[in-house]
């Protein structure tokens, strides 16, 4: 949508004018295409590398792991339960501990 | 009597200008340049290194906390510039990864359904020719200042750059609501957007208000932010506005909206984003057995902006400092200034009133400080009598943050 440039004196006079202020035109809405980056940022290598990368990165990327705080290993443990229960990531029960122990190792505050 | 403070002693200053230029320049770097830039947020504990990324459309240089689903913060020194947060600086909080990436305005829908006399199908062209309103609101992250929460917990790890204000145009609900006619007997109105999780059977993201708050005309439907249609990844084409209410009430990509004739028991309603039914919604760390309330209003925050922590002030001369503050759930009564840790308050200038829901600038100064370092402090009171408290909130989930913030500084 352009804009054009009105002479002051034509702002001033419109401003001053004793008659309503013509209706705003109408807003426009355009159509948007366009595409979201993603991150080829991996786990660190290490014991469960592998694991949590197979399993994390469907649904995230392993920045919000990465940037998180060290915490006990019952919370990591308790994140991962919530991944699997609440947010119904496909795990198998027994990639599970590889994926708490990765957390600990990289992330623990015990 | 406190006289209005002129327009001109909140604009930036010549440094900020220039700090302005060089974002500007920032955001035409190539993503390979920008992705080598970092900056350092002091999180307790760390880890405290984020990326500056300029890499997702229709934003500017935002600091990364995760690429997908997106989370972006806005870097803090933006909310120095003026009390309305660029579209393209504007934080950025998704769910879920299914993101639609083209939006056709012309076959887009929403949906009026449920408990209801008339289900609509109202298309953007529809919804533009109900009388329009507008409104300053500040959306905030329930979860802004995670990051400041000690001992830490999961989740995003925000600074105090999720949150942002803007001048919202769009529709009442209420007035939507109404063409719909609702049945007599409702209970609480759904929103749903057009985000999906990429595993089909979690919880598809969507949030209820009660009938009354639905209907209470300030909720709105906004098509634009700031005089522009919503960027993308802040909701285009349709976002829910909750003017007071934490941001996860504000329904991006908004299609569906659904009165239900019973309390909604959807997992984001019901199960996520509660916070303990105490003062400050604090409790302490391990404590179990606390009821729970879905989040709801904002409390009063405020912040210095053009004073980093760390920064060195000159002795013996006068340094203005200025910040932005906003009430939560009402508007801005004072904003009180402690250059000596609290030991001392003074009253901030407030900046013009915006709208009681956005923020407002205050404006305060430290008047020949003697060498040393020195804690800046800003509390800011709401029309309701509610301030800021001076000890820091703690609950699992990282919600709510809203203490008097503390600003360490060198004098000298």
């Amino acid at each position: 949508m352009s804009r054009s440039i009105v002479p002051a004196g034509v702002v001033l006079v419109a401003l001053l004018s004793p008659l309503p202020l013509r209706a705003a035109p109408p807003f426009e809405l355009k159509s948007l295409q366009l595409d979201l980056p993603d991150s080829d940022r991996t786990f660190p290598d290490g014991p469960g590398a592998d694991v949590i990368n197979g399993n994390c990165l469907a649904c995230h990327s392993a920045g919000m792991v990465l940037n998180q705080p060290a915490l006990p290993k019952a919370a990591w443990s308790a994140e991962v339960d919530k991944m699997i229960h609440s947010y119904k990531a496909p795990i198998d029960a027994g990639d599970v501990p590889a994926i708490v122990d990765y957390l600990a190792r990289i992330k623990g505050a015990d | 009597m406190m006289q209005p403070a002129h327009p001109s002693r909140f604009l930036p200053t010549r440094r900020h200008v220039i700090a302005g230029a060089s974002a500007v320049a920032l955001a035409s770097l190539s993503r390979r340049a920008a992705a080598g830039m970092f900056v350092d947020l002091p999180l307790p504990g760390g880890p405290d290194s984020r990326q500056i990324t300029t890499a997702f459309p229709q934003k500017g240089a935002m600091i990364l906390q995760r690429t997908r689903p997106p989370l972006l913060e806005t870097p803090f020194e933006v909310f120095d510039q003026g009390v309305f947060t660029p579209n393209d600086r504007f934080f950025v909080r998704w769910h879920w990864a299914v993101i639609p990436t083209e939006i056709d305005v012309a076959s887009f829908r929403l949906a009026v359904r449920g408990y209801v006399n008339t289900p609509l199908s109202l298309s953007l062209d529809d919804i533009l020719k109900l009388p329009a309103v507008e409104l300053a609101a500040v959306n905030q992250c329930s979860g802004n200042s995670r990051g400041y929460f000690q001992p830490r917990v999961a989740g995003g790890e925000w600074s105090h750059g999720a949150m942002g204000n803007a001048r919202w145009r769009g529709v009442r609900l209420k007035d939507v609501l109404d063409r719909a006619g609702v049945k007599a007997g409702a209970v609480q109105v759904r929103f749903n957007g057009l985000d999906e999780p990429v595993v089909a059977e979690a919880p598809d993201f969507m949030k209820s208000l009660d009938i009354d708050h639905a209907r209470d005309g300030e909720v709105m439907l906004a098509y634009a932010m700031n005089g522009e249609q919503l960027p993308l990844l802040n909701g285009f084409p349709l976002r829910l506005i909750v003017p007071g209410w934490y941001s996860t009430y504000w329904v991006k990509m908004l299609n569906d909206i659904e009165v239900l004739s019973q309390p909604d028991t959807n997992y984001w309603t019901a199960t996520a984003y509660r916070i303990p039914d105490t003062p400050h919604a604090n409790v302490d760390p391990g404590q179990t057995g606390v009821r729970t309330v879905p989040i709801n209003r904002m409390v009063p925050r405020s912040f210095i902006t053009n004073v980093k922590p760390g920064a060195t002030l000159p002795a013996a001369a006068v340094t203005e400092v200025r910040g932005i503050a906003f009430g939560g759930d009402t508007g801005v009564a004072r904003v009180d200034f402690s250059p000596d840790g609290g030991a001392s308050w003074q009253q901030a200038e407030l900046g013009d009133d915006q709208g009681k829901y956005g923020f407002r600038q205050w404006l305060s100064r430290i008047a020949a400080p003697k060498k040393g370092d020195a804690v800046l402090m800003v509390r800011c009171t709401n029309r309701d009598g509610v301030a800021q408290p001076d000890t820091p909130n703690w609950n699992p989930n990282g919600f709510m943050r809203n203490v008097v913030e503390a600003t360490k500084v060198a004098i000298g």
